[in-house]
């Protein structure tokens, strides 16, 4: 006989069937019942500070470990926190399941203490999301949730889960088949587009390929790489596609679009035919649509159909999985060329190379000063030698990390890209950590950014998940400021963060962390020397940097990407 | 330009609510939306007007949605449309026979009598409800309910397979 446990028993029990080894959350009335089992398992909670902080502490595991991501929260204040984080994991198709504890249902609809309606606002911002009714329930939808989240076009899935329904007692059983007739994402490409596609790509004398956040997703890098050096693809990479292929590949041309480098967004404006593979073209991608790569054919690989046509129409659309369909891709090109090399395209190579030369990416470090947000990259970069998981902000410190951090490899780039949240960083960095402890994950972030969710590094001293911060401080909203700069006549309105307060070392050591400060050029280098020989806490180390300094190349929103403005001299 | 969607979806709690909150976010016009059971107990079927140029997204998107199985865009030609309408018409008592004359031209009934007017209930494809509307305008319509329009696939004559690049992700 099947034992009889409290539904909140048997969640607990069925996240352990999922393989489930860390969850994020904050305990509260509703959700208490799910708080007690978990004494009892083997999964390790991390309690974080504020619900948004254990939302982004999923969605980081997730992108570090490509597994879900669970958070939990209580019901109404606990779950609106949540709702951030999941916009962003919505956004950015990353895998996450949330677990909020519900009002009693006796009391739902009776405007009851900490009662929200959840299932209603959460709807627009997840794949999927459940109210449950019965505890009997329990081990199908976690279940199911889980599949929803990992499988076709990764997603954020909620659960509700009424009190009484936590403390009811079920009959335990595990999950039965699934039930979902309407969801059956496509995982292989029809054979027939496969050939276009190849077709198109051998007449092609000025391809790119485009690749986005999906060969991350996918982990579809390795078949990535082979396609494109079967076809001799020039590559494009995406914000969240950055580490689809090694930045140092003679065929890697790094990211294009609004901060993009010049060699990216051209490529994409002269081409003839864009093989876009998991990427959607966003508007921070194609600037206006109406004038973006004019003169190109395209190929678009989605596992979502409703990307494929949403923005551009293509002459060959694919839907399918990205590892599936490039493993098409390989075995039928290779069929193409038989015994052939893929054409050289020797104009087309030659004038890329060109742009590359005449248009590298760069920064001038004035010795005596400020540092240049730039310079500190760089100098993380050659003293980590590339190998760490890097998270970010939103900002400018953002797009200057995308431009000049080498990404060898995926999985190893974590931002956000699609909602642009503000205080991303610390938490995300910290689920990355706790999903990946062996690896070294540092977070580069902006000081507007850094307060919004600093107080997670609390959770990092005392949890023990000893993540490293390098706080960009130029004392403003900086990407705010640059556009005030630009486009308000040098109004500046609200965006002075003050110089000097926080004290941003002291505030580290107050939440247990080791305080670091570079104010000279001079001293970069050895504090992230500093920092990297720290490994029993977490680390911040603020720079201060220069307030003024500008991100470029720039395609002012809803310009047309032939119009890329190299420097305030071109404006 | 209005098209007519036919659209299979679990019958699950908040599976309306889940198909009219992505039409808010994406910005989508619903014209009319009418929602039942189907033979299948485990199976709703909502019919949706939609005002816009160009169905294929919508049609995409509602298939993004977990609990929609199979949605069908029902060109007029091939389906078989209709709506119910109740209509208050102000009725003068000296007006009432030539009203009722006009009436029964349409197959409206009389469903309710009131001192000053006449309730009649309509039903037919969309464009007889308008004919009947736009024939009873000069006596002063009182009140209108629609209960929204409903559509079937012609039997033999629909041979609109499921287009296979549409389904979920
Ligand atoms: C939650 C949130 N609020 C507001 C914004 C708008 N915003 C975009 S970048 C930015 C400035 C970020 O400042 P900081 O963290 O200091 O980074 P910097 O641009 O200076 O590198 C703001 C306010 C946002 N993206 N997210």
């Amino acid at each position: 006989m099947s034992p009889r446990l409290s539904g909140a028993h048997a969640l607990i029990k069925a996240l352990e069937h999922e393989g489930v080894e860390v969850v994020f959350g904050v305990p509260g009335g509703a959700i208490l019942p799910a708080y007690d089992p978990m004494l009892d398992s083997p999964i390790r909670h991390v309690l974080a500070r504020h619900e948004q902080g254990a939302g982004h502490m999923a969605s980081g595991y997730a992108h570090a470990t490509g597994r879900v991501g669970v958070t939990v929260a209580t019901s109404g204040p606990g779950a609106t926190n949540l709702i951030t984080p999941l916009a962003d994991a919505y956004m950015d198709s990353i895998p996450v399941v949330a677990i909020t504890g519900q009002v009693a249902t006796s009391a739902i609809g009776n405007d009851a203490f900490q009662e929200a309606h959840t299932w209603g606002i959460s709807m627009p911002c997840t794949k999927h999301n459940y109210l449950i009714t019965d505890a009997s329930e329990i081990p199908d939808v976690v279940r199911e949730a889980f599949h929803l989240a990992a499988t076709g076009r990764p997603g954020p899935v909620l659960i509700d889960i009424p009190k009484d329904i936590l403390n009811a007692e079920m009959e335990w059983h595990s999950a039965g088949e699934m039930n979902l007739p309407g969801y059956k994402p496509s995982v292989k490409g029809h054979p027939k587009q496969v050939k276009a596609a190849i077709e198109l790509i051998m007449e092609s004398e000025r391809p790119i390929l485009y690749a986005g956040g999906g060969i991350i997703r996918a982990e579809a890098a390795d078949e990535l790489r082979t396609f494109a050096e079967l076809g001799n693809l020039p590559t494009v990479t995406t914000l969240m596609g950055r580490g689809a292929i090694p930045d140092s590949h003679e065929l890697s041309l790094g990211m294009p679009g609004m901060h993009g480098n010049y060699t990216a967004i051209t490529s994409m404006q002269k081409a003839d035919l864009l093989v876009t593979v998991g990427a959607r073209f966003d508007d921070r991608v194609t600037g206006d649509p109406s004038a973006f790569a004019p003169l190109a054919k395209v190929i678009h690989v989605d596992v979502d159909p409703a990307e494929i046509g949403k923005v551009r129409n293509p002459e060959v659309p694919i839907v399918g999985d990205a590892k599936a369909v490039l493993g098409q891709l390989i075995t039928a090109m290779r069929k193409r060329l038989g015994d052939n090399p893929a054409p050289a395209r020797q104009p087309w190579m030659d004038t890329l190379r060109g742009w590359q030369e005449s248009h590298p990416l760069h920064f001038d470090q004035d010795p005596e000063g400020p540092i240049l947000q730039q310079f500190v990259i760089s100098e993380l970069h050659r003293l980590t030698e590339g190998d760490a998981i890097v998270v970010a902000g939103v900002g400018q410190h953002q797009m200057w990390v995308s431009q000049f951090w080498g990404f060898e490899r995926p999985k190893t780039w974590i931002n956000s890209g699609g909602l642009g949240t503000m205080g991303y960083a610390v938490p995300a960095a910290v689920g990355a950590k706790a999903g990946m402890p062996d690896e070294l994950v540092v977070a580069i972030d902006g000081d507007g950014c850094f307060q919004m969710t600093s107080q997670e590094l609390i959770t990092a001293s005392i949890e023990g998940i000893p993540v490293k911060i390098f706080v960009m401080n130029n004392h403003s909203l900086g990407m705010v400021k640059q556009w005030q700069r630009l486009f308000y006549d040098n109004r500046f309105s609200a965006i002075d963060l003050t110089e000097h307060t926080p004290d941003f070392p002291k505030l580290a050591e107050a939440m247990g962390c080791v305080g670091l400060r570079a104010d000279h050029p001079g001293e970069v280098a050895s504090v992230i020397e500093k920092a990297l020989a720290v490994n029993d806490k977490p680390v911040v180390v603020e720079f201060r940097c220069d307030p003024d300094a500008m991100v470029f190349p720039m395609v002012p929103a809803g310009g047309s990407n032939d119009n890329v403005v190299l420097g305030p001299e071109d404006l | 330009m209005q098209h007519v969607i036919a659209v299979q979806v679990e019958n699950k709690p908040g599976v309306l609510a889940r198909i009219s909150s992505m039409f808010a976010r994406r910005g989508f016009n619903i014209h009319s939306l009418a929602v039942g059971p189907t033979a299948d107990p485990s199976l709703s079927r909502m019919t949706v007007v939609i005002d816009g140029p160009e169905m294929e997204q919508i049609i995409k998107q509602l298939y993004k949605l977990v609990h929609t199985v199979k949605v069908t865009e029902l060109s007029p030609n091939e389906a078989i449309e209709r709506e119910i309408m109740l209509v208050r018409i102000a009725a003068d008592p000296k007006k009432r026979g030539e009203m009722l004359d006009a009436a029964s031209i349409f197959e409206a009934r009389a469903v309710d009598v009131g001192a000053n007017t006449l309730t009649f209930e309509v039903s037919g494809d969309p464009k007889r409800l308008a004919d009947f509307l736009e024939l009873m305008r000069p006596y002063g319509i009182v009140d209108l309910a629609k209960s929204g329009r409903i559509a079937l696939p012609r039997a033999a004559k629909s041979k609109r397979a499921e287009p296979p690049q549409l389904r979920t992700a």
